[in-house]
């Protein structure tokens, strides 16, 4: 006779506890500090933290620890943590003009006021496998050209819009942000909440949707006006006070992309921007979220929507990991009911066929 | 006759600083075939989309004589009743089937559509109807279950007449009908469209850059150029006659049919 | 009969709210409740907040049911029809831990029913409420991918195309092969997705003295069908809608009336059938 699968609930608790056995490991090797999750794994907690949204780097080392290293995981477990946090309310708008920058490049020209400073970047490493890594053993510190904290650092971008040649950045009059976080994304949606989504969005996808629009699905012919990755002072107004005060720094990489120009017959044509921001050091995002931005402004700058990266509906639908993780993951739920309908009906559909081969091919006989 | 079917007064369009049409007025009557003749970039297919409430004009208007509900202004209707009035009383054939078509659906759904928009819930009549208009727009019955995937480009314009007139429009509006199909294919589409638009007493606007074509299907032609009706008249006697240089122009840059 | 209601004892969890969303989240799930239940099958969009669960698990239908839920209530989470499915386990054991409500396996004894691809086979009553958990809460969706789109068509109530894909199901198949999700008509007015439901279950759907709740996290959508609402499930004139029919019945209950769960018995393909809800097969043996 056959018994109903019962026990979820105990097969569940082994389950997890499974979990925390593996998380664990071999427990002859020391267990994970966060402060290590933190100081040696730093651009996974940066990841973390952007996608995220919420800049806590021991927060993102719990989770990326908790996590097993799953960096989805984690922000699943970040912003799950996020969600129930008390909002005091926004910022003022960062002003990174005032960042004390440790790295600031620029593509489009040689020599910017402030220069170009290489700052820590992979980009010269010769990505050759490090056995001194795999070896104990402690390195000498590098010497750290000490930082100028007392000149803004003027924006590329800032220099070609005094002369006309780029656009001037959006007006500050959007008026309160909207949050994505409290309220559904409404199509089509503002350019600052696109920019909220791209921020939150997959590194991966945006990156491959960055991709190809260098690759000619909707090419809009970028460069890199600037990159900076430094520290910026964060103020808010508390309503008690009635003006700002600095409550803190953090982290962020910031990229000011400089693309195809527009106009007409009447209009001087001008340089575009695309925009990416992401806490920490992540130029990999900004980049891709820049290259996005401007791909989606297509309709407003009058260009032909053609490519994936340019359909707002497309790209800000499937941006997010934690959604997208989420739904191709329920698949592994129980689908037993929906599947026993189908078979029903494809059992029908098959008898009504046979029935149709044998009663053509007992006609043919009986010719 | 009490009214003209579809008015335009004054009908202007612009993108940004470029005029795409304007000062465009004329009537059309019941039954009435009217060309819009002019080469790629003269307004036509923008002044076609103002006259079908698909784009908003920036000046002028656009009335019609509406079956039931006396004469409307196209741009202040509701989108609901635009819509509804689109799906009913007027027809849009595109130049692409492929704009005009569900391609991911058998031939019989997409005649039968407009079938069931407007509430018809028998399977058996819609298929019915469907056949049937299959069979007046010269296409086999036996591709009524196929999708237009499988179709060729003629089939695929036929089938788009087909979907359009099964709801019995009283106004088609056309861009290009035969534009990219081959010579022999276009006059057999041609002269379908010539015996429908007769027999079920059609107006018709029609654009094309072809004067063969505007010739063969239209009573009365409107020429245009850089966004201005330069011309206007009955077709025989614009094509045999041109007044405007640029018609001249138009009419000895095509060889003798 | 003895009583079958559980009560979690440990503590609520210090770090959050009662029944995990913070207050102010309760009450603008609230707002779009009561909208919802006002204009029956229309989607009201709706701050969807980040929950504990993946999205795809339930979030929706969590979500309605945090905002609704009281220390009177006694909750049925049901998935596949069953209450000890892992998914049904999981969310039953989440609402006990922090919202220390009673639950039960009684569809009779339940205030509240959260369920994931079934209605119960026991009829519901006066004052209950089913909480479903929709994937896609869009009807059109897989006709019309744009959400911008989809908004005008239901607004300008123009369903053409919904009944354009039935036409074709029965072109290719000979019948409306269509056999969850299966789209209905709300109150004369919208076209809705009742959630991935077998067809079978949409006859209980209408005028259904319970309130029915749809709840899609993901998406940010919720939608409800009022107390005695007309449902109609599309079909044609001439091919009637019907539900699915087994020529077995249950092998447990021996019910000939409820949807029936297929299970493999052995490895020559023996198959045996059972009711998929298990706690009306169980009160009837």
């Amino acid at each position: 006779m056959y018994v109903a699968v019962k026990g979820g609930e105990t097969a569940i608790a082994h389950s997890l506890d499974l979990v925390a056995d593996k998380r664990r490991g071999d427990r002859d090797v020391p267990e994970l500090s966060l402060d290590q999750i933190d100081q040696q794994l730093g651009l996974a907690v940066d990841r973390v933290m952007t996608e995220g949204s919420c800049y806590d780097r021991t927060l993102a080392a719990l989770a990326i620890k908790q996590a097993r290293g799953d960096l989805i995981e984690a922000i699943f477990l970040l912003r799950a943590y996020r969600t129930t946090l008390p909002r005091f309310g926004a910022s003022e708008p960062l002003d990174t003009t005032r960042m004390v920058a440790e790295r600031r490049i620029s593509s489009t020209f040689k020599d910017v006021p402030g220069g170009q400073v290489l700052g820590p970047t992979y980009d010269y490493t010769h990505r050759l496998l490090d056995f001194s890594l795999a070896a104990a053993g402690e390195r000498a510190e590098a010497p750290i050209a000490p930082a100028d904290a007392t000149h803004a650092l003027p924006r590329v971008g800032d220099i070609l819009q005094r002369d006309g040649l780029l656009e001037p950045p959006p007006s500050r009059n959007h008026g309160e942000a909207r949050d994505l976080t409290r309220d559904p994304l409404v199509l089509p949606a503002s350019r600052p909440l696109r920019l909220q989504n791209l921020a939150r969005g997959d590194e991966g996808f945006l990156l491959a949707l960055g991709y190809s629009t260098q690759r000619g699905y909707g090419n809009n012919h970028p460069f890199v006006g600037e990159i900076r990755y430094g520290h910026v002072p964060v103020s808010f107004v508390p309503e008690e006070l009635g003006f700002a005060i600095e409550i803190g720094e953090i982290d962020v990489t910031e990229c000011d992309m400089v693309n195809q120009f527009a106009g007409s017959h009447d209009v001087p044509p001008q340089f575009t921007r695309g925009y990416g921001l992401a806490f920490g050091h992540a130029e990999r995002k900004a980049m891709a979220m820049a290259l996005v931005d401007r791909a989606l402004r297509a309709e407003e700058l009058g260009e032909a929507v053609t490519s994936p990266a340019q359909d707002e509906e497309f790209v800000l639908a499937h941006s997010d990991n934690v959604e997208a993780s989420g739904f191709v993951q329920h698949l592994k739920l129980p689908h037993y009911v929906d599947f026993q309908s189908e078979l029903v009906v494809v059992r029908a559909l098959r008898a009504e066929v046979e029935k149709r081969l044998e009663q053509a091919a007992l006609a043919q006989a009986a010719e | 006759m009490s009214a003209p079917l579809l008015s335009a007064r004054d009908v202007g369009k612009r993108f940004g600083g470029r005029i795409a049409c304007r000062d465009v007025s004329f009537d059309l009557w019941p039954g009435e075939v009217l060309g819009i003749v002019g080469e790629s970039g003269s307004g036509k297919t923008t002044l076609l989309n103002c006259l079908a409430g698909r784009l908003v004009p920036d000046s002028g208007s656009v009335t019609y004589e509406t079956r039931s509900a006396g004469s409307v202004d196209v741009h202040r209707l509701s989108e609901a009743r635009r819509r509804l009035l689109a799906r009913t009383e007027w027809g849009f054939v595109n130049q692409d089937a492929r704009e005009g078509l569900r391609m991911g659906v058998s031939a019989g759904a997409n005649i039968g559509e407009r079938l069931m928009a407007v509430g018809a819930r028998h399977y058996g009549e819609i298929r019915g109807q469907a056949a049937d208009w299959m069979a007046r727009v010269e296409i086999d019955i036996e591709r009524l279950d196929d999708r237009p995937t499988s179709y060729s480009g003629g089939m695929r314009q036929r089938l788009q007449i087909a979907r359009n007139l099964v709801s019995r429009p009283r106004l088609v509006f056309m861009d290009e009908p035969t534009g990219g199909l081959d010579v022999s294919v276009q006059a057999r589409i041609l002269d379908l469209l010539r015996g429908l638009v007769e027999g079920l007493h059609l107006s018709v606007v029609l654009v094309t850059h072809d004067l063969g074509v505007a010739r063969l299907l239209t009573h009365r032609l409107m020429v245009m150029q850089g966004g201005s009706v330069v011309e206007q008249g009955l077709t025989d006697q614009v094509l045999d006659d041109p007044q405007h240089p640029y018609t001249q122009m138009l009419v000895s840059s095509i060889l003798p049919v | 009969m003895p009583d079958t209601t559980i009560r979690d004892t440990s503590s609520q969890d210090a770090a959050y709210n009662y029944a995990y969303l913070d207050e102010q989240t309760k009450r603008m799930i609230r707002r779009a409740i009561l909208k919802a239940v006002a204009v029956p099958g229309y989607q009201v969009p709706f701050g969807g907040r980040e929950m504990p669960l993946p999205y795809g698990w339930g979030t929706g239908g969590i979500q309605v049911t945090a905002a609704l839920i009281g220390r009177d209530d006694t909750l049925k989470v049901i998935d596949q029809g069953a209450d000890d499915t892992t998914n049904a386990v999981s969310i039953r054991r989440f609402f006990a831990r922090v919202a220390q409500v009673a639950t039960t396996t009684h569809t009779g004894e339940a205030t509240i029913i959260q369920t994931r691809h079934r209605v119960p086979e026991t009829p519901l009553t006066d004052g209950q409420i089913l909480v479903f958990q929709v994937p896609i809460p869009e009807p059109l969706r897989m006709l019309e991918p744009r959400e911008t789109e989809t908004r005008t068509l239901h607004a300008l109530s123009e369903y053409g195309v919904m009944q354009v894909s039935l036409y074709e199901s029965i072109a290719r198949h000979g019948r409306i092969a269509k056999t969850y999700n299966y789209p209905v008509m709300v109150n004369g007015r919208y076209i809705m997705s009742p959630s991935p439901i077998p067809k079978f279950d949409n006859p209980k759907l209408d005028r259904s003295p319970a309130l029915q709740l749809y709840g899609a996290g993901r998406e940010k959508r919720i939608y409800a069908v009022p107390p005695h609402t007309p449902v109609k499930s599309l079909d044609f004139d001439d091919h009637p809608f019907e539900i699915e029919t087994w020529t077995e019945c249950c092998a447990l209950c021996g019910s000939t009336e409820s949807f029936l769960d297929e299970m493999i018995v052995d490895d020559t393909g023996k198959r045996l059938f059972v009711c998929s809800d298990t706690d009306y097969c169980e009160s009837r043996r």
